[in-house]
């Protein structure tokens, strides 16, 4: 009875020697669900199989064929859309929502969310634009705007992870209006004029006369940050954090500490922003920002990362940052009404999460028939 | 088959925990061997899940020892376990569904580079990590449809002995289950008493908790019944001794 040890052979099993990285790689399945429905593999399942795959392929490239055949369409209309000039404008508008978007899917894929990136920015404008003003060295000003938004974001983290905060966005909504405040506080209210050259050359010159200093800004960003997730072993644990807390804590995964420093990079990325928009406009302002969480949450979102966690790319935000900004521009040269550019951007989302939708169901379709076929 | 003349790899020696007021394992004795498939019975609430889980870490006795290799050790976590060479498998499994069978394997304990750095700072071994896994994967003869797919898109069989897998390449010593067949099929359960004969063919300890009968006397070499906290029998399961199992489990004879 024990002496059973070889692999029992199934029927309806075609290759005898499945051990092999050819056959493995192949889609076969050892082990059938013996519970799912047997008359699924009478029907053709090869075409179904085909058809699944594809239609799944599509789904999981959605957001960038949409990106494509949106500038594509864009493009055919205006001839405006692809002049260098109007590209460096929607490069240069989409930095900011770009490098909030990166530190905004490190804290979904955790299942959190930040509201407080927007505030943050504008905090650190502000807190750049007063250390310059009272006679400090330009040097200290970068550092003093990355040094705010990492200070909001570490405050984030530790009220969520050791002030147990039940959720996220209650941390970050108290945040959102508190920092908001402060921004206001700090400034009277009203914006501040000029900022270092440094910091002016850093968010509004460009190279060539059109490719935006901020792009290389937000390409080192997604860098950093493609690294991060997919190179080094603290990457790899924020998506475990996300993809299963409690298994992630069994297996002494330093799960407290991974918290926060998703949320302390979220404030970091709202601090880069900062430094970019006060190079913009030469200035720092209390009023700037706002809305911007829900733009980077939008497009964290629109390119496909998953609000229950432990999913998302970086590729995916940054197509999901482009999108928004081509639409805005797209409507801007078109010379729609703003009205318009929220109610597409809604659709959008709406589109974005239901094909999202849809690809897990049609994965659970092609799951159960590859199971049915052993 | 009885591990004559040779040292237990595991024993719990008069182990005894107390959550409150209840007594949930009383003076309990096991030995483990290598090499040999140990089935832990007994109805909810017999002490069962309270014994692995001092086995494997989750919880310290209140009194009583537990002995490694002749030595006694002190478990203060599970990764204390992991480090003696014990792994276990959870019922819920503790899979990553997010994450490849590759990061599953490794979560916690990437192969990463270069030491100087912080753990978290490292450089993964990604090549490393996935050939190692694929060699268990195959020397354990489960097939995936797809080595780099989530986990969470595998059916309940193949998610098992991912799981089961995992236990499998970094014990030295022992693998804990806990009800690894419950939620499969026929064919599926088939395959993973399949890689439990293949632990035991390999001379680790396997301790298995089931409440299947068939696979209990199936697979296991040797059965330890409880109930009330209480070691109440050990024997060897066979069709013969399935009744006297039974009764032990619902306590029908002193």
């Amino acid at each position: 009875m024990k002496e059973r040890i070889g692999r029992p052979v199934e029927a309806g099993q075609i290759e005898p020697d499945s051990t092999t990285p050819s056959a493995r790689s192949r889609d076969r399945m050892m082990v059938g669900k013996e519970t799912a429905p047997m008359h699924q593999s009478a029907e053709p399942p090869a075409r179904s199989d085909a058809a699944l795959r594809m239609a799944l392929f599509l789904l999981r490239a959605g957001p960038l064929l949409i990106l494509v055949l949106l500038i594509l369409v864009i493009a055919s209309v205006t001839p405006l859309f692809l002049t260098t000039r109007n590209i460096g404008n929607v490069l240069a508008q989409t930095a900011v929502i770009a490098v909030l978007s990166l530190g905004q899917l490190l804290v979904i894929v955790t299942r959190g969310i930040d509201l407080s990136v927007g505030s943050t920015l504008a905090l650190a404008t502000v807190a750049g634009a007063l250390v310059f003003h009272s006679g400090n060295s330009s040097l200290v000003v970068i550092p003093v705007m990355l040094g705010a938004g990492v200070l909001v974001g570490l405050v984030n983290g530790l009220l969520f992870v050791k002030g147990r905060i039940p959720h996220p966005f209650i941390v970050t909504l108290a945040t959102f209006t508190l920092v908001r405040g402060v921004a206001l506080w700090l400034s009277d209210g009203r914006p501040i004029q000029e900022v270092p050259q440094v910091v002016q050359v850093i968010g509004g010159d460009s190279i060539l006369g059109w490719i935006p200093v901020s792009t290389f800004v937000v390409a080192a960003v997604a860098v950093a940050v493609w690294l991060l997730t997919t190179r080094v072993v603290w990457g790899r644990w924020i998506y475990a954090v996300g993809g299963n807390p409690e298994a992630a804590r069994r297996t002494a995964i330093p799960v407290s500490a991974i918290l926060v420093s998703v949320y302390l990079f979220s404030g970091l990325t709202a601090g880069i922003a900062g430094v970019l928009t006060a190079g913009r406009t030469n200035a720092g302002a209390p009023t700037f920002g706002a809305l911007a969480e829900l733009d980077a949450i939008a497009a964290v979102i629109i390119g496909g990362a998953s609000f229950l966690g432990g999913r998302g790319k970086v590729s995916q935000a940054l197509v999901g940052a482009m999108m928004i900004g081509v639409i805005r521009n797209a409507m801007n040269l078109a010379n729609l009404d703003s009205f318009f550019q929220l109610i597409v951007l809604g659709i959008v989302i709406i589109v974005a999460v239901e094909s999202d939708v849809l690809r897990g169901y049609l994965e659970n379709r092609l799951r159960l028939i590859q199971a049915t076929r052993t | 088959m009885t591990q004559d003349g040779s040292f237990p790899m595991l024993s719990v020696r008069s182990g005894t925990k107390r959550f409150g007021g209840v007594l949930a394992l009383d003076e309990v004795d096991v030995d483990v061997f290598a090499g040999e498939v140990l089935a832990v019975l007994g109805d909810n609430g017999a002490g069962k899940s309270t014994l692995i889980k001092c086995m494997s870490g989750v919880h310290r006795l209140d009194s009583g020892v537990i002995v490694v290799d002749g030595d006694p050790v002190q478990m203060h976590s599970p990764s204390d376990a992991r480090a003696l060479g014990i792994e276990t498998v959870y019922q819920d499994l503790a899979l990553f569904d997010n994450l490849s069978p590759t990061a599953n394997f490794y979560a916690g304990r990437e192969m990463a580079w270069p030491r100087w750095l912080p753990t978290g700072m490292r450089l993964l071994r990604r090549r490393s990590m996935s050939q190692v896994t694929q060699e268990v994967l195959d020397r354990l003869q489960v097939a995936l449809p797809d080595f780099e797919a989530p986990v969470g898109l595998m059916s309940g069989g193949q998610r098992q002995a991912v799981a089961v897998a995992r236990a499998t390449a970094f014990v030295s010593r022992l693998v804990i289950l806990d009800e690894p067949t419950a939620a499969l099929g026929v064919r599926e359960a088939a395959r993973v008493l399949d890689l439990i004969r293949r632990l035991r063919g390999e001379g680790k300890a396997v301790v298995v908790i089931s409440h299947a009968m068939d696979h209990v006397i199936e697979v296991a070499d040797r059965a330890l019944v409880m109930r009330r906290g209480r070691k109440v029998g050990e024997l060897t399961p066979s069709e013969d001794s399935r009744e006297q199992i039974v009764s032990l489990i619902v306590g029908g004879e002193g």
